[in-house]
């Protein structure tokens, strides 16, 4: 008999922006080696993954990280102690910070989570890369942090136009001249506050890989994606995964170099001349981890497992050439549904 | 030429290459140059099977071969 575990997850904004939670809980509900019984955790009370039928058990409504640390783990705290979840699976970059710093306080009330180090999260920030990649000896694009408007007439000394204009957590808008940059700093930093980074723009063919290190230096699981169809916000609604050897050791050898711990997303630039630059190292598992599982690598389940203390093997094979392609439905729900998330907290 | 070696043609004249994800169609014509490419043939062996095999002359076809050929090395399906 196979055991049963409860899994609590974040992001069930599954839009056209998504998170990867629901994408998390398909692959959870899939998984082999377990069952498992899922608590949703959202930040707002319109998040598709809440009402869509066969993803989440029980929903409980948490506070957003910028409320501030203590606020949002007292509400895992009573989470905690009505759900008794084994694991938390944070899918969003801007929580966790707190949910690292409070590894040690959850693993003590029960819950485990298999997370980055602090360490290994700050050092692949956007705004560290380059430094990142002179230590471990990888190819990322110049960058820069910009925390002023005023710095931004002085970028034309040190690239070249067009470049990247990025927030520290999400989103990124190509410019072509310095009032474009001061349009995207202005929008990003209303939304995710500075610094906004400047990066040099590499033209070439934008590949992803979604991997698992066990932090010991190993590879678990590694699938590379390219994006067939981009939605306006950069999203992939589509893709295909590749055979790329080189993906492949770069992400082993990321893994070993950094003995990384949890979920990554490598994001990578394939340039036309075979070159391979890192743009974003993404400290958790990506919304379209799904496709890893279809093609042979259930990256969520063995997460779990490697939360939960089990050996896990590292996989050693996955299908070339499986696709995913997203669509969107139209959910009918209940005023009452809402009413008791919005008035409870839960539903 | 020689085409990469794990591009993958399916019978319907589909190409895949794994490693930048891209996929291409071929005609009939199209299918039989990669098949024979994939049997390793050189260029010369190829225009000669097209030259005794189809009602055309060896000249015209070199001509589409090596156009072909071009089409094939800008997708990067060649070595």
């Amino acid at each position: 008999m196979k055991p049963k575990y409860t899994i609590a997850v974040t992001g069930l904004n599954n839009t056209d922006n998504p998170g990867p939670g629901v994408p998390v809980i398909r692959s959870l509900r899939e998984a082999e080696s377990f069952d498992v019984r899922i608590v949703g955790l959202a930040y707002e009370n319109l998040e598709p993954g809440i009402y869509m039928e066969n993803v989440c058990d029980k929903v409980y409504q948490i506070p957003y990280p910028s409320t501030g640390s203590d606020e949002l783990m007292k509400r895992i705290e009573y989470i905690g102690k009505r759900e008794k979840p084994d694991v938390l699976i944070p899918n969003f970059d801007a929580e966790l910070f707190t949910f690292m710093k409070s590894e040690k306080y959850l693993k003590e009330t029960g819950i485990k989570t298999f997370l980055p180090t602090i360490e290994q999260f700050e050092e692949r920030h956007k705004s560290e890369l380059p430094k990142f990649g002179k230590k471990y000896n990888f190819d990322i694009p110049f960058s820069k942090p910009v925390t002023k408007i005023s710095d931004i007439s002085e970028l034309r000394y040190e690239f070249e136009y067009p470049l990247l204009v990025k927030g520290k957590f999400y989103d990124a808008y190509l410019a072509y001249t310095p009032a474009q940059v001061t349009e995207y700093f202005n929008k990003i930093s209303a939304k995710w506050g500075v610094p906004i980074i400047i990066q040099e723009f590499i033209r070439g063919t934008e590949v992803n890989v979604a991997a698992l290190g066990d932090g010991k230096g190993n590879t678990i699981a590694a699938v590379p994606m390219r994006k067939q169809y981009i939605t306006d916000k950069g999203k992939a609604w589509g893709g295909i995964t590749l055979g790329d050897e080189k993906l492949l050791e770069i992400t082993r050898n990321l893994i070993q170099k950094t003995k990384w711990r949890g979920g990554m997303e490598l994001e990578i630039i394939k340039t036309h001349s075979d070159k391979y630059y890192i743009i974003e190292i993404n400290p958790r598992i990506p919304a379209w981890i799904y496709l890893a599982v279809g093609a042979g690598q259930n990256i969520p389940e063995a997460l779990v497992k490697l939360a939960l203390g089990e050996t896990v093997e590292p996989f050693k094979t996955y299908d070339v050439g499986k696709m995913f392609i997203r669509y969107s439905y139209d959910l009918i729900g209940d005023i009452s549904q809402f009413e008791k998330l919005s008035v409870t907290g839960e539903l | 030429m020689k085409l990469k070696k794990n591009i993958a043609v399916s019978e319907s004249g589909f190409l895949f290459d794994p490693n930048t994800g891209d996929s291409f169609s071929v005609n009939e014509t199209g299918k039989k140059i990669i098949e024979l490419l994939k049997e390793e043939k050189t260029d010369d062996e190829i225009i000669k099977w097209f030259a005794e095999n189809y009602e055309i002359d060896k000249l015209t076809f070199e001509n589409n071969f090596y156009d072909f050929a071009a089409v094939l090395q800008n997708y990067h399906l060649t070595e």
